[in-house]
Protein backbone atom coordinates (compact mmCIF):
# COMPACT_ATOMS: atom_id res chain seq x y z
CA UNK A 1 0.00 0.00 0.00
CA UNK A 2 0.83 3.19 -0.47
CA UNK A 3 1.49 5.79 2.11
CA UNK A 4 -1.00 8.71 2.22
CA UNK A 5 2.01 11.04 3.17
CA UNK A 6 5.99 9.79 2.24
CA UNK A 7 8.20 12.28 3.34
CA UNK A 8 11.52 11.54 2.17
CA UNK A 9 15.03 12.92 3.30
CA UNK A 10 12.92 16.40 4.67
CA UNK A 11 15.47 19.19 5.26
CA UNK A 12 14.55 22.62 6.56
CA UNK A 13 16.94 25.35 7.48
CA UNK A 14 15.86 28.37 8.65
CA UNK A 15 18.33 31.17 7.48
CA UNK A 16 18.90 34.17 10.06
CA UNK A 17 21.30 37.10 9.81
CA UNK A 18 24.06 35.75 12.48
CA UNK A 19 23.49 32.07 11.86
CA UNK A 20 21.64 28.96 10.24
CA UNK A 21 19.20 26.95 12.61
CA UNK A 22 18.96 23.54 11.21
CA UNK A 23 15.37 22.75 12.22
CA UNK A 24 15.08 19.24 9.84
CA UNK A 25 17.98 17.48 9.25
CA UNK A 26 16.69 14.95 6.75
CA UNK A 27 13.82 13.22 8.03
CA UNK A 28 12.12 10.04 5.84
CA UNK A 29 8.57 8.62 7.51
CA UNK A 30 5.94 6.84 6.01
CA UNK A 31 2.37 7.77 7.40
CA UNK A 32 -0.48 5.50 5.71
CA UNK A 33 -4.27 6.32 5.57
CA UNK A 34 -5.84 6.08 8.94
CA UNK A 35 -3.03 6.05 10.92
CA UNK A 36 -3.06 8.11 14.20
CA UNK A 37 0.70 9.19 13.79
CA UNK A 38 1.87 10.78 16.85
CA UNK A 39 5.56 12.88 16.70
CA UNK A 40 6.45 13.72 19.56
CA UNK A 41 10.02 15.28 20.99
CA UNK A 42 11.31 17.78 23.53
CA UNK A 43 10.90 21.78 22.93
CA UNK A 44 12.49 22.90 19.87
CA UNK A 45 12.85 19.65 18.68
CA UNK A 46 11.89 20.70 15.29
CA UNK A 47 7.80 19.10 15.33
CA UNK A 48 6.14 22.25 14.17
CA UNK A 49 8.52 22.72 11.36
CA UNK A 50 7.89 19.13 10.45
CA UNK A 51 4.17 19.56 10.42
CA UNK A 52 3.93 22.76 8.55
CA UNK A 53 5.98 21.03 5.96
CA UNK A 54 3.02 18.66 4.89
CA UNK A 55 0.99 21.42 3.73
CA UNK A 56 4.13 23.59 2.48
CA UNK A 57 2.74 26.31 4.81
CA UNK A 58 6.75 26.05 5.25
CA UNK A 59 8.77 25.27 2.27
CA UNK A 60 11.51 22.32 2.95
CA UNK A 61 14.56 23.68 1.97
CA UNK A 62 15.33 20.08 0.66
CA UNK A 63 13.67 16.85 0.28
CA UNK A 64 10.17 16.01 -0.67
CA UNK A 65 7.06 15.39 0.62
CA UNK A 66 4.46 13.59 -1.31
CA UNK A 67 0.87 13.67 -0.16
CA UNK A 68 -1.60 10.84 -1.68
CA UNK A 69 1.09 10.38 -4.13
CA UNK A 70 2.04 13.57 -5.33
CA UNK A 71 4.76 15.63 -4.82
CA UNK A 72 3.55 18.53 -2.81
CA UNK A 73 7.08 20.80 -4.54
CA UNK A 74 6.12 20.18 -8.42
CA UNK A 75 2.59 21.94 -7.92
CA UNK A 76 1.67 25.52 -8.83
CA UNK A 77 0.54 27.93 -6.59
CA UNK A 78 -2.84 26.90 -7.25
CA UNK A 79 -2.82 23.43 -7.45
CA UNK A 80 -1.35 23.87 -4.06
CA UNK A 81 -4.12 25.75 -2.27
CA UNK A 82 -5.92 22.97 -4.17
CA UNK A 83 -4.42 20.30 -2.40
CA UNK A 84 -4.33 22.48 0.81
CA UNK A 85 -7.96 21.60 1.04
CA UNK A 86 -7.35 18.13 1.71
CA UNK A 87 -4.96 18.57 4.72
CA UNK A 88 -6.97 20.04 7.09
CA UNK A 89 -4.87 22.07 10.36
CA UNK A 90 -5.90 22.77 14.01
CA UNK A 91 -3.55 24.81 16.15
CA UNK A 92 -2.68 24.94 19.41
CA UNK A 93 -4.34 28.50 20.05
CA UNK A 94 -7.16 27.62 17.81
CA UNK A 95 -6.85 30.49 15.13
CA UNK A 96 -10.78 31.46 14.95
CA UNK A 97 -11.75 34.41 13.18
CA UNK A 98 -12.59 36.53 16.36
CA UNK A 99 -15.24 39.13 14.30
CA UNK A 100 -17.16 35.96 13.11
CA UNK A 101 -19.88 34.08 14.60
CA UNK A 102 -19.15 30.11 15.10
CA UNK A 103 -21.26 29.10 12.29
CA UNK A 104 -19.37 31.78 10.32
CA UNK A 105 -16.61 30.42 10.93
CA UNK A 106 -17.16 26.62 10.02
CA UNK A 107 -18.60 28.51 7.12
CA UNK A 108 -15.23 30.09 5.93
CA UNK A 109 -12.96 27.08 4.44
CA UNK A 110 -16.65 26.66 2.24
CA UNK A 111 -16.57 30.35 1.17
CA UNK A 112 -12.97 29.87 -0.25
CA UNK A 113 -14.16 26.64 -1.98
CA UNK A 114 -16.85 28.57 -3.25
CA UNK A 115 -20.20 27.11 -2.10
CA UNK A 116 -23.01 28.71 -2.03
CA UNK A 117 -23.88 30.75 1.69
CA UNK A 118 -27.22 28.40 2.11
CA UNK A 119 -25.41 25.15 1.44
CA UNK A 120 -22.29 26.45 3.63
CA UNK A 121 -24.71 26.99 6.49
CA UNK A 122 -26.59 23.81 6.44
CA UNK A 123 -22.98 22.23 6.07
CA UNK A 124 -21.58 24.18 9.24
CA UNK A 125 -24.53 23.37 10.72
CA UNK A 126 -24.38 19.43 10.65
CA UNK A 127 -20.65 19.94 11.71
CA UNK A 128 -21.43 21.66 14.75
CA UNK A 129 -23.54 19.57 15.35
CA UNK A 130 -20.99 16.46 15.10
CA UNK A 131 -18.67 18.40 17.26
CA UNK A 132 -21.40 18.62 20.30
CA UNK A 133 -21.71 22.85 19.61
CA UNK A 134 -25.40 23.67 18.14
CA UNK A 135 -26.51 25.82 20.55
CA UNK A 136 -22.94 27.88 19.91
CA UNK A 137 -23.98 28.83 16.43
CA UNK A 138 -24.68 32.44 16.82
CA UNK A 139 -21.96 33.39 19.56
CA UNK A 140 -18.78 34.80 19.22
CA UNK A 141 -15.26 32.31 19.76
CA UNK A 142 -14.38 35.46 22.82
CA UNK A 143 -17.91 33.90 24.21
CA UNK A 144 -16.44 30.47 24.31
CA UNK A 145 -14.14 28.26 26.62
CA UNK A 146 -10.60 26.85 25.39
CA UNK A 147 -12.24 23.85 24.35
CA UNK A 148 -15.37 24.70 22.58
CA UNK A 149 -12.70 27.11 20.47
CA UNK A 150 -10.74 23.97 20.00
CA UNK A 151 -14.63 22.19 18.64
CA UNK A 152 -15.18 24.71 16.68
CA UNK A 153 -11.64 24.75 14.57
CA UNK A 154 -12.15 20.98 14.21
CA UNK A 155 -15.99 21.43 12.72
CA UNK A 156 -14.51 24.17 10.71
CA UNK A 157 -11.36 21.95 9.21
CA UNK A 158 -14.03 18.55 8.93
CA UNK A 159 -16.14 20.80 7.32
CA UNK A 160 -13.56 20.72 4.07
CA UNK A 161 -13.90 17.00 4.03
CA UNK A 162 -10.11 16.46 4.51
CA UNK A 163 -8.44 13.29 4.14
CA UNK A 164 -5.39 14.22 6.29
CA UNK A 165 -5.58 16.76 9.39
CA UNK A 166 -2.66 17.93 11.03
CA UNK A 167 -2.79 18.77 14.66
CA UNK A 168 0.12 20.89 16.08
CA UNK A 169 -0.11 20.97 20.05
CA UNK A 170 -4.12 20.74 19.69
CA UNK A 171 -4.46 20.19 23.31
CA UNK A 172 -1.36 22.26 25.09
CA UNK A 173 -3.08 25.10 25.73
CA UNK A 174 -5.77 22.69 27.11
CA UNK A 175 -6.54 21.08 30.78
CA UNK A 176 -6.14 17.66 31.42
CA UNK A 177 -9.91 16.80 31.51
CA UNK A 178 -10.79 19.39 28.20
CA UNK A 179 -7.85 17.21 26.43
CA UNK A 180 -8.53 14.01 27.21
CA UNK A 181 -12.58 14.82 25.43
CA UNK A 182 -10.68 16.66 22.54
CA UNK A 183 -8.39 13.87 21.83
CA UNK A 184 -11.97 11.37 22.12
CA UNK A 185 -13.24 13.53 19.18
CA UNK A 186 -10.41 13.32 17.51
CA UNK A 187 -10.23 9.49 17.89
CA UNK A 188 -14.24 9.50 17.10
CA UNK A 189 -13.13 11.32 14.11
CA UNK A 190 -10.43 8.84 12.47
CA UNK A 191 -12.62 5.98 12.65
CA UNK A 192 -15.97 7.79 11.28
CA UNK A 193 -14.18 9.09 8.38
CA UNK A 194 -11.72 7.21 8.05
CA UNK A 195 -8.98 10.67 8.16
CA UNK A 196 -5.98 10.24 8.98
CA UNK A 197 -4.74 12.55 11.63
CA UNK A 198 -0.83 13.40 12.49
CA UNK A 199 -0.64 14.82 15.95
CA UNK A 200 2.30 16.65 17.43
CA UNK A 201 2.83 17.03 21.00
CA UNK A 202 5.44 17.10 23.86
CA UNK A 203 3.44 15.03 25.87
CA UNK A 204 3.77 11.14 25.88
CA UNK A 205 0.11 10.75 27.61
CA UNK A 206 -1.39 12.37 24.47
CA UNK A 207 0.65 9.96 22.21
CA UNK A 208 -0.85 6.88 24.45
CA UNK A 209 -4.57 8.06 24.63
CA UNK A 210 -4.67 8.14 20.46
CA UNK A 211 -1.79 7.29 18.86
CA UNK A 212 -1.57 4.15 16.71
CA UNK A 213 2.25 5.10 15.74
CA UNK A 214 4.55 7.40 17.05
CA UNK A 215 7.84 9.09 15.85
CA UNK A 216 10.65 10.51 17.93
CA UNK A 217 12.14 13.85 16.82
CA UNK A 218 15.56 15.10 18.25
CA UNK A 219 17.31 18.32 17.32
CA UNK A 220 16.10 17.77 13.95
CA UNK A 221 16.75 14.11 13.54
CA UNK A 222 14.26 11.53 13.36
CA UNK A 223 15.39 9.03 15.86
CA UNK A 224 12.91 6.13 16.40
CA UNK A 225 9.62 5.36 15.06
CA UNK A 226 6.98 2.53 14.96
CA UNK A 227 3.83 1.41 16.75
CA UNK A 228 2.42 2.80 19.51
CA UNK A 229 3.04 -0.40 21.45
CA UNK A 230 6.41 -1.28 20.34
CA UNK A 231 8.17 1.81 21.35
CA UNK A 232 5.95 2.43 24.58
CA UNK A 233 6.93 -1.59 25.49
CA UNK A 234 10.51 -0.86 24.72
CA UNK A 235 12.25 2.43 23.84
CA UNK A 236 15.52 1.85 22.02
CA UNK A 237 16.77 5.32 22.10
CA UNK A 238 17.94 7.92 24.91
CA UNK A 239 15.23 10.27 23.96
CA UNK A 240 12.38 7.48 23.11
CA UNK A 241 13.20 6.52 27.39
CA UNK A 242 13.59 10.37 28.21
CA UNK A 243 10.02 11.20 26.53
CA UNK A 244 8.48 7.78 28.08
CA UNK A 245 9.83 8.10 31.29
CA UNK A 246 8.84 12.35 31.95
CA UNK A 247 6.19 11.36 34.20
CA UNK A 248 8.07 9.85 36.77
CA UNK A 249 10.00 13.29 37.60
CA UNK A 250 7.79 12.93 40.64
CA UNK A 251 9.43 9.67 42.09
CA UNK A 252 12.83 11.73 43.36
CA UNK A 253 13.53 8.41 45.60
CA UNK A 254 13.86 6.01 43.06
CA UNK A 255 17.74 7.04 41.93
CA UNK A 256 20.17 4.94 42.95
CA UNK A 257 18.18 2.33 44.06
CA UNK A 258 17.09 -0.89 42.18
CA UNK A 259 14.46 -0.06 40.14
CA UNK A 260 12.23 -1.80 37.01
CA UNK A 261 10.05 -0.40 35.14
CA UNK A 262 6.73 -2.95 33.68
CA UNK A 263 4.61 -2.44 31.21
CA UNK A 264 1.25 -4.25 30.93
CA UNK A 265 -0.37 -4.57 27.57
CA UNK A 266 -2.72 -7.19 25.35
CA UNK A 267 -1.17 -10.45 26.29
CA UNK A 268 -0.40 -9.44 29.67
CA UNK A 269 -1.89 -12.03 32.32
CA UNK A 270 -4.97 -11.47 34.53
CA UNK A 271 -4.08 -12.44 37.16
CA UNK A 272 -3.18 -10.05 40.02
CA UNK A 273 0.74 -10.32 38.89
CA UNK A 274 2.01 -7.78 41.56
CA UNK A 275 -0.16 -9.47 44.81
CA UNK A 276 1.16 -13.05 43.52
CA UNK A 277 4.41 -12.02 43.34
CA UNK A 278 5.00 -10.64 46.77
CA UNK A 279 2.85 -13.84 48.15
CA UNK A 280 5.49 -15.82 46.04
CA UNK A 281 8.52 -14.54 47.03
CA UNK A 282 7.69 -13.27 50.30
CA UNK A 283 9.45 -10.04 49.91
CA UNK A 284 7.94 -6.86 49.68
CA UNK A 285 8.52 -4.16 46.50
CA UNK A 286 7.59 -0.40 46.59
CA UNK A 287 5.84 0.48 44.17
CA UNK A 288 7.03 4.17 42.76
CA UNK A 289 4.41 4.81 40.25
CA UNK A 290 1.53 3.72 38.68
CA UNK A 291 -0.68 4.60 35.49
CA UNK A 292 -3.09 1.78 34.93
CA UNK A 293 -6.07 1.49 32.78
CA UNK A 294 -8.60 -0.82 32.20
CA UNK A 295 -8.86 -0.75 28.65
CA UNK A 296 -11.45 -3.49 27.36
CA UNK A 297 -11.22 -5.30 30.15
CA UNK A 298 -7.32 -5.39 29.90
CA UNK A 299 -4.93 -3.88 31.90
CA UNK A 300 -2.82 -1.83 30.06
CA UNK A 301 0.01 0.85 31.27
CA UNK A 302 2.99 1.17 33.23
CA UNK A 303 4.45 0.38 36.48
CA UNK A 304 7.59 0.75 38.02
CA UNK A 305 8.39 -1.08 41.28
CA UNK A 306 11.54 -0.84 43.52
CA UNK A 307 13.05 -4.33 43.88
CA UNK A 308 14.73 -5.71 47.43
CA UNK A 309 18.29 -5.04 47.77
CA UNK A 310 19.14 -8.89 47.62
CA UNK A 311 20.33 -9.22 43.75
CA UNK A 312 19.65 -12.47 43.17
CA UNK A 313 15.72 -12.22 44.90
CA UNK A 314 15.40 -9.43 42.44
CA UNK A 315 16.60 -11.51 39.70
CA UNK A 316 14.26 -13.86 39.98
CA UNK A 317 11.49 -11.29 40.27
CA UNK A 318 12.20 -10.02 36.83
CA UNK A 319 12.02 -13.36 35.37
CA UNK A 320 8.82 -13.71 37.23
CA UNK A 321 7.59 -10.70 35.73
CA UNK A 322 8.97 -11.49 32.30
CA UNK A 323 6.92 -15.39 32.70
CA UNK A 324 3.91 -12.80 33.33
CA UNK A 325 3.96 -11.70 29.87
CA UNK A 326 5.21 -8.20 31.13
CA UNK A 327 7.36 -6.34 29.07
CA UNK A 328 10.21 -5.51 31.99
CA UNK A 329 13.37 -3.06 31.59
CA UNK A 330 15.68 -1.88 34.54
CA UNK A 331 15.91 1.37 34.95
CA UNK A 332 19.74 1.82 35.49
CA UNK A 333 20.34 5.10 33.65
CA UNK A 334 17.31 6.76 34.46
CA UNK A 335 18.29 9.54 36.37
CA UNK A 336 15.05 12.09 37.30
CA UNK B 1 -20.53 92.97 16.20
CA UNK B 2 -22.01 89.35 16.71
CA UNK B 3 -24.58 90.43 13.78
CA UNK B 4 -26.44 88.24 11.31
CA UNK B 5 -23.67 88.21 9.54
CA UNK B 6 -20.67 87.42 11.81
CA UNK B 7 -23.15 83.99 12.54
CA UNK B 8 -23.71 83.50 9.02
CA UNK B 9 -19.92 83.50 8.35
CA UNK B 10 -19.16 81.17 11.14
CA UNK B 11 -22.02 78.72 10.18
CA UNK B 12 -20.68 78.81 6.11
CA UNK B 13 -17.05 78.08 8.26
CA UNK B 14 -18.47 75.14 9.90
CA UNK B 15 -19.33 73.30 6.34
CA UNK B 16 -16.68 74.36 4.66
CA UNK B 17 -14.41 72.92 7.15
CA UNK B 18 -16.37 69.62 7.15
CA UNK B 19 -15.84 69.46 3.49
CA UNK B 20 -12.19 70.12 3.58
CA UNK B 21 -11.85 67.38 6.05
CA UNK B 22 -14.27 65.09 4.91
CA UNK B 23 -13.69 65.00 1.03
CA UNK B 24 -9.99 64.72 1.58
CA UNK B 25 -10.35 62.01 4.38
CA UNK B 26 -12.29 59.67 1.66
CA UNK B 27 -10.24 60.64 -1.05
CA UNK B 28 -6.96 59.79 0.94
CA UNK B 29 -8.56 56.70 1.81
CA UNK B 30 -9.12 55.88 -1.72
CA UNK B 31 -5.28 56.68 -2.05
CA UNK B 32 -4.22 54.71 0.88
CA UNK B 33 -6.06 52.32 1.42
CA UNK B 34 -4.50 50.24 -0.95
CA UNK B 35 -1.28 51.20 -0.18
CA UNK B 36 -1.33 50.19 3.56
CA UNK B 37 -2.79 46.73 2.06
CA UNK B 38 0.37 46.70 -0.32
CA UNK B 39 2.81 47.60 2.33
CA UNK B 40 1.25 44.89 4.64
CA UNK B 41 1.17 42.32 2.20
CA UNK B 42 5.00 42.75 0.45
CA UNK B 43 6.68 43.07 3.77
CA UNK B 44 8.82 40.41 4.55
CA UNK B 45 6.54 38.90 7.39
CA UNK B 46 3.71 39.31 4.77
CA UNK B 47 1.63 36.95 2.75
CA UNK B 48 3.85 37.78 -0.88
CA UNK B 49 6.75 39.44 0.39
CA UNK B 50 7.95 41.69 -2.31
CA UNK B 51 10.99 43.30 -1.02
CA UNK B 52 11.14 45.52 -4.02
CA UNK B 53 7.52 46.99 -3.77
CA UNK B 54 7.96 47.63 -0.13
CA UNK B 55 11.09 49.58 -0.33
CA UNK B 56 9.69 51.85 -2.86
CA UNK B 57 6.17 52.11 -1.25
CA UNK B 58 7.74 52.51 2.47
CA UNK B 59 10.57 55.09 1.32
CA UNK B 60 7.70 57.33 -0.71
CA UNK B 61 5.47 57.30 2.54
CA UNK B 62 8.18 58.54 4.84
CA UNK B 63 9.01 61.38 2.25
CA UNK B 64 5.40 62.59 1.77
CA UNK B 65 4.84 62.50 5.79
CA UNK B 66 8.16 64.19 6.64
CA UNK B 67 7.76 67.13 4.74
CA UNK B 68 5.79 69.84 7.00
CA UNK B 69 2.02 70.28 5.67
CA UNK B 70 1.96 73.82 5.43
CA UNK B 71 5.51 73.34 3.00
CA UNK B 72 3.69 70.52 1.65
CA UNK B 73 1.31 72.67 0.28
CA UNK B 74 3.21 75.44 -1.06
CA UNK B 75 5.14 73.02 -3.11
CA UNK B 76 2.21 71.64 -4.18
CA UNK B 77 0.22 74.91 -5.91
CA UNK B 78 1.06 74.54 -9.07
CA UNK B 79 -0.23 70.52 -8.98
CA UNK B 80 -3.04 72.34 -7.10
CA UNK B 81 -3.47 75.40 -10.02
CA UNK B 82 -3.53 72.32 -12.70
CA UNK B 83 -6.18 70.18 -11.26
CA UNK B 84 -8.40 73.39 -9.52
CA UNK B 85 -7.46 75.94 -11.63
CA UNK B 86 -6.76 78.19 -8.33
CA UNK B 87 -4.65 77.78 -5.57
CA UNK B 88 -7.09 79.55 -2.93
CA UNK B 89 -10.32 78.23 -1.39
CA UNK B 90 -11.67 75.26 0.08
CA UNK B 91 -12.06 73.08 -3.81
CA UNK B 92 -8.02 73.85 -4.12
CA UNK B 93 -6.95 72.62 -0.35
CA UNK B 94 -8.84 69.42 -1.15
CA UNK B 95 -5.64 68.81 -3.66
CA UNK B 96 -2.75 68.69 -0.79
CA UNK B 97 -4.98 67.88 1.95
CA UNK B 98 -5.43 64.46 0.35
CA UNK B 99 -2.10 64.55 -0.81
CA UNK B 100 -0.46 64.79 2.71
CA UNK B 101 -3.87 62.24 4.25
CA UNK B 102 -2.83 59.04 1.68
CA UNK B 103 0.40 57.86 3.32
CA UNK B 104 -0.47 59.06 6.34
CA UNK B 105 -3.68 56.77 6.11
CA UNK B 106 -1.51 54.03 4.56
CA UNK B 107 1.00 53.75 7.39
CA UNK B 108 -2.13 53.64 9.81
CA UNK B 109 -3.79 50.87 7.77
CA UNK B 110 -0.70 48.64 7.48
CA UNK B 111 -0.71 49.17 11.30
CA UNK B 112 -4.14 48.14 11.81
CA UNK B 113 -3.69 45.19 9.35
CA UNK B 114 -0.16 43.87 11.22
CA UNK B 115 -2.08 43.75 14.42
CA UNK B 116 -4.30 40.46 12.75
CA UNK B 117 -2.68 37.39 14.28
CA UNK B 118 -0.66 35.46 12.41
CA UNK B 119 -2.19 32.14 13.35
CA UNK B 120 -5.52 33.22 11.86
CA UNK B 121 -3.49 34.54 8.38
CA UNK B 122 -1.69 30.92 8.35
CA UNK B 123 -5.50 28.90 9.31
CA UNK B 124 -6.46 31.00 6.53
CA UNK B 125 -3.39 29.81 3.98
CA UNK B 126 -4.09 25.94 5.28
CA UNK B 127 -7.68 26.40 4.29
CA UNK B 128 -6.42 27.01 0.70
CA UNK B 129 -7.28 30.37 0.79
CA UNK B 130 -5.88 33.07 -1.84
CA UNK B 131 -4.35 36.34 -1.01
CA UNK B 132 -7.42 38.45 -1.96
CA UNK B 133 -9.23 36.24 0.58
CA UNK B 134 -6.92 36.55 3.37
CA UNK B 135 -7.10 40.19 2.47
CA UNK B 136 -11.02 41.24 2.11
CA UNK B 137 -12.20 38.40 3.99
CA UNK B 138 -9.42 38.08 7.10
CA UNK B 139 -7.18 41.20 7.42
CA UNK B 140 -9.94 43.90 6.54
CA UNK B 141 -12.35 42.33 8.66
CA UNK B 142 -10.77 40.80 11.34
CA UNK B 143 -9.20 44.37 12.16
CA UNK B 144 -11.77 46.42 11.55
CA UNK B 145 -12.27 48.17 15.07
CA UNK B 146 -8.54 49.17 14.48
CA UNK B 147 -9.18 50.49 11.26
CA UNK B 148 -12.13 52.41 12.20
CA UNK B 149 -10.45 54.00 15.73
CA UNK B 150 -7.75 54.97 13.08
CA UNK B 151 -9.95 56.58 10.97
CA UNK B 152 -10.98 58.88 13.78
CA UNK B 153 -7.58 60.18 14.19
CA UNK B 154 -7.01 60.22 10.86
CA UNK B 155 -10.02 62.34 10.67
CA UNK B 156 -8.97 64.55 13.74
CA UNK B 157 -5.61 65.39 12.31
CA UNK B 158 -6.95 66.15 8.63
CA UNK B 159 -9.51 68.74 10.10
CA UNK B 160 -5.99 70.22 12.24
CA UNK B 161 -4.17 70.84 8.58
CA UNK B 162 -7.27 72.33 6.73
CA UNK B 163 -7.69 74.81 9.78
CA UNK B 164 -3.84 74.94 8.94
CA UNK B 165 -4.65 75.71 5.53
CA UNK B 166 -7.09 78.71 6.36
CA UNK B 167 -3.38 80.87 7.44
CA UNK B 168 -2.91 80.46 3.67
CA UNK B 169 -6.06 81.30 2.05
CA UNK B 170 -8.26 78.51 2.59
CA UNK B 171 -11.64 79.31 3.50
CA UNK B 172 -13.18 77.28 6.70
CA UNK B 173 -13.01 77.75 10.91
CA UNK B 174 -9.58 78.02 10.25
CA UNK B 175 -9.53 80.69 8.25
CA UNK B 176 -11.95 82.45 10.17
CA UNK B 177 -10.04 82.05 13.30
CA UNK B 178 -6.85 83.54 11.71
CA UNK B 179 -8.76 86.35 10.36
CA UNK B 180 -10.48 87.51 12.90
CA UNK B 181 -8.06 86.40 15.89
CA UNK B 182 -4.75 87.67 14.11
CA UNK B 183 -5.00 89.69 11.50
CA UNK B 184 -7.98 91.75 13.57
CA UNK B 185 -7.45 90.79 16.87
CA UNK B 186 -11.22 90.10 18.05
CA UNK B 187 -10.20 87.19 20.53
CA UNK B 188 -13.96 86.51 21.23
CA UNK B 189 -14.50 85.34 17.22
CA UNK B 190 -11.33 83.54 17.70
CA UNK B 191 -11.94 81.86 20.73
CA UNK B 192 -15.79 80.69 19.60
CA UNK B 193 -14.18 79.16 16.31
CA UNK B 194 -11.61 77.16 18.50
CA UNK B 195 -14.37 75.73 20.70
CA UNK B 196 -16.41 74.81 17.58
CA UNK B 197 -12.91 73.22 15.90
CA UNK B 198 -13.04 71.11 19.80
CA UNK B 199 -16.41 70.22 19.54
CA UNK B 200 -16.16 69.17 15.82
CA UNK B 201 -12.66 66.78 17.02
CA UNK B 202 -15.38 65.58 19.92
CA UNK B 203 -18.29 64.61 17.75
CA UNK B 204 -16.38 62.73 14.68
CA UNK B 205 -14.05 60.85 18.07
CA UNK B 206 -17.57 59.43 19.48
CA UNK B 207 -19.20 58.60 16.02
CA UNK B 208 -15.68 56.49 15.50
CA UNK B 209 -15.80 55.29 19.34
CA UNK B 210 -19.32 54.60 18.87
CA UNK B 211 -19.10 52.68 15.35
CA UNK B 212 -15.92 50.65 16.38
CA UNK B 213 -17.65 49.29 18.90
CA UNK B 214 -20.62 48.30 17.51
CA UNK B 215 -18.37 46.32 15.02
CA UNK B 216 -16.06 44.61 17.77
CA UNK B 217 -17.58 41.05 18.16
CA UNK B 218 -14.39 40.77 20.63
CA UNK B 219 -16.03 41.24 23.65
CA UNK B 220 -17.23 38.60 26.23
CA UNK B 221 -20.84 39.30 25.84
N1 LIG C 1 10.56 30.96 11.30
C1 LIG C 1 11.68 30.56 11.91
N2 LIG C 1 12.83 31.26 11.79
C2 LIG C 1 13.95 30.85 12.39
N3 LIG C 1 14.05 29.75 13.14
C3 LIG C 1 12.96 29.01 13.32
C4 LIG C 1 11.71 29.37 12.73
N4 LIG C 1 10.78 28.45 13.08
C5 LIG C 1 11.42 27.56 13.85
N5 LIG C 1 12.74 27.87 14.01
C6 LIG C 1 13.74 27.12 14.76
O1 LIG C 1 13.67 25.78 14.36
C7 LIG C 1 13.82 24.90 15.47
C8 LIG C 1 12.62 23.99 15.55
O2 LIG C 1 11.47 24.76 15.86
P1 LIG C 1 10.02 24.14 15.98
O3 LIG C 1 9.08 25.25 16.18
O4 LIG C 1 9.77 23.23 14.84
O5 LIG C 1 10.14 23.30 17.32
P2 LIG C 1 9.02 22.46 18.10
O6 LIG C 1 9.52 21.08 18.19
O7 LIG C 1 7.71 22.69 17.48
O8 LIG C 1 9.07 23.13 19.54
P3 LIG C 1 7.88 23.46 20.55
O9 LIG C 1 7.56 22.21 21.28
O10 LIG C 1 8.50 24.48 21.47
O11 LIG C 1 6.74 24.02 19.76
C9 LIG C 1 14.00 25.79 16.68
O12 LIG C 1 15.37 25.89 16.97
C10 LIG C 1 13.45 27.12 16.24
O13 LIG C 1 14.11 28.16 16.90
MG1 LIG D 1 5.88 23.67 18.07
Amino acid sequence: MEPIIKIVDLHKDFKQKDMDVHALKGVNLNIYKGDIYGIIGMSGAGKSTLVRCLNFLERPTGGSVFVDGRDLASLTEKQLREARKDIGMIFQHFNLLMQRNVVDNVCFPLEIAGMKKRDARKKAMEYLEIVGLSEKAKAYPAQLSGGQKQRVAIARVLASDPKILLCDEATSALDPQTTKSILQLLKEINQKYGITIVVITHEMAVVQEICSHVAIIDKGNLVEHGTVEEIFQAPKSREAKKLIYQGYEKVAEMKGKRCVRIVFHENSSFEPVIGNMVLAFKAPVNILYANTRDLDGVAKGEMILQLPEDLELGDKMITYLKNAKLSVEELEDYVG
Amino acid sequence: MWDEKVIQMIIEGIGETMYMTLVPTFLGYVLGMPLGILLTVTDKDGIRPNAGIYKVLDFLSNIFRSIPFLILLILLIPLTRMIVGKSYGSNAMIVPLTIAAAPYIARMVESSLKEVDHGVIEAAQSMGANTMTIVFKVLLMEARTSLITNATIVTATILGYSAMAGTVGADGLGAIAVRYGYNRYQPDIMIVTVILLVLLVQIMQGIGMMLSRHFDRRRTR
